[in-house]
């Protein structure tokens, strides 16, 4: 099917145009650019919500429960939900929806599961992808999961209004103890599994990194964070995902940083997205022009030649390959 | 940029028996075998599973089921999957199935099934020669 009559299916909401829409843009098919292109100017509606923190703490049951909160206050909700690609084989068990089957008949909800791909610049562009296709679609809330082991929580935070940052008792300190730049996306903290032993102490360590790292603890440690950051004291909410308890509390609270926000704050994050992005759009065209294209290949094959025998510098010669890379993208068009 | 492209399957287990140890086991070994496999788990009606592979844009469709109600449960995921105009996924069964069922289970559009006798690694294969896209 031609991609523009995918595209007009997709924005009346049909859920297999949605679907194959995703899927291009995740694979970067063969005219996902042109995808991208018209879908955007249907995007910025959704509000997009991060969900992340370890493996088993419940994301994925929470976040069923989340959407459930949703459709009974009558909005949509889109879900993109991320596993890791084994390194191994390149496969994955893609696990979350098992706990979101319930909504699979509500046309009201739309979830889609993506494994990690061990991607160029991760993560990022695949699922931001899949968001824009949700939110143009006319998803109300855009709910993505992330495994929380590192580097996928701070993408996943650029990508989003709010993030989200479960814990759970009983993973012992190193883990809980909040990695360094991990602390700092939360926007809202819950500590899931209230009903095993040690969720106070979970939620007395939380409150003591957010004490250290608030603004009033650190007069000037707030350069590198947010406006919005500067008033927003994240609320640490208890859960118990698995029978519902304390969800509504989390949405509320999701509703109020989405207001806290604003419109200026709201701005400023989509700023620092738009510019993550781009730079990473760009780096992936250069990396794919030395990958794909085999004048380039020559040359940088010339060119380390021409190295090695100390014929020219590798500044000058890195410069002159750039050059052949971006003429040819220009091209290209 | 379609090396970017892995062949994507949904597990499910069908039906109302609790078990889902053999659906388990071939999700790993597609795992394995370098496929993303979204599964669905336990007592999935076809409704369910015809609706998680249209959102999860799934090339094959793999169904398990140890109950004995393939005759019934198999067909209607094909025909669902037939209303919703969906003719490029690939629906393969597996579990307790009687040969002489199986050609029914052919003709209602299921491509393969697999007793309990075959290797996972036969199921990796039949299904990279026989994705439809
Ligand atoms: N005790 C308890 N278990 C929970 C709770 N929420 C989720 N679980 C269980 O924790 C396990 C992991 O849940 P899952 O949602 O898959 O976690 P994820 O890996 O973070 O997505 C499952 O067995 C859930 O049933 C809870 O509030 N209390
Ligand atoms: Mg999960």
């Amino acid at each position: 099917m031609a991609v523009q009559e995918l595209v007009s299916r997709a924005l009346a909401h049909d859920v297999r145009a949605v679907s194959r829409l995703i899927s291009i843009v995740e694979d970067r098919r063969e005219g996902f650019e042109e995808v991208y292109a018209s879908i955007y100017p249907h995007t910025g509606k959704a509000h997009v919500i991060g969900v992340t923190g370890p493996p088993g703490s419940g994301k994925s049951t929470f976040v069923d429960k989340m959407a459930l909160e949703y459709r009974a206050a009558g909005r949509t909700v889109g879900v993109v939900a991320v596993d890791p690609t084994s390194p191994f084989s390149g496969g994955a068990l893609l696990g979350d929806r098992l706990r979101m089957q319930r909504h699979a008949l509500d046309e009201g909800v739309f979830i889609r599961s993506m494994g990690t791909r061990g991607r160029l610049g991760g993560l990022s562009t695949a699922t931001s992808g899949a968001v824009d296709v949700l939110d143009a679609a006319g998803f109300d809330v855009v709910l993505i999961e992330t495994v929380g082991v590192g580097q996928s929580e701070v993408e996943i935070a650029s990508l989003a209004d709010t993030v989200i940052l479960i814990q759970v008792p009983g993973l012992g300190d190193d883990i809980q103890v909040i990695k360094a730049g991990i602390m700092e996306i939360g926007d809202v903290f819950v500590v899931n599994k209230k009903d095993r032993p040690g969720v106070e102490r979970v939620v007395a360590e939380i409150k003591m990194a957010l004490d250290l790292s608030a603004p009033g603890g650190h007069p000037e440690g707030g350069a590198d964070r947010d406006a919005d950051r500067r008033q927003w004291r994240p609320p640490i909410l208890m859960t118990m995902a698995e029978s519902g308890e304390g969800v509504a509390e989390v949405v509320e609270a999701c509703a109020a940083h989405l207001e806290h926000l604003g419109g200026a704050g709201l701005m400023e994050r989509r700023l620092r997205r738009a510019r993550a992005e781009t730079m990473e759009i760009v780096s992936q065209r250069i990396w794919r022009g030395l990958r794909e294209r085999p004048d380039a290949r020559q040359e940088a094959e010339r060119l380390a030649a021409a190295i090695a025998e100390r014929r020219i510098d590798p500044y000058s010669a890195a410069i002159d390959l750039y050059k052949l890379l971006i003429s040819a993208e220009s091209a290209r068009g | 940029m379609d090396e970017n492209r892995k062949i994507r399957v949904l597990v499910a287990k069908p039906g109302l028996d609790g078990h889902d140890r053999g659906a388990k086991v071939i999700a790993r070994a597609l795992r394995d075998a370098g496929m993303e496999v979204v599964y669905t788990g336990l007592r999935q009606t076809p409704e369910q599973i015809v609706a998680a592979a249209i959102q999860e844009d799934v090339d094959v469709v793999a169904m398990s089921i140890l109950s004995g109600a393939h005759g019934h449960l198999f067909p209607r995921v094909t025909q669902l999957l037939k209303e919703r105009g969906v003719d490029d996924v690939l629906v393969i069964g597996g579990g307790i199935i009687p040969d002489e069922d199986i050609p029914a289970l052919k003709a209602a559009g299921v491509a393969e099934v697999f007793t309990p006798g075959t290797s996972t690694a036969e199921t990796v294969k039949f299904i990279r020669e026989h994705v439809k896209r």
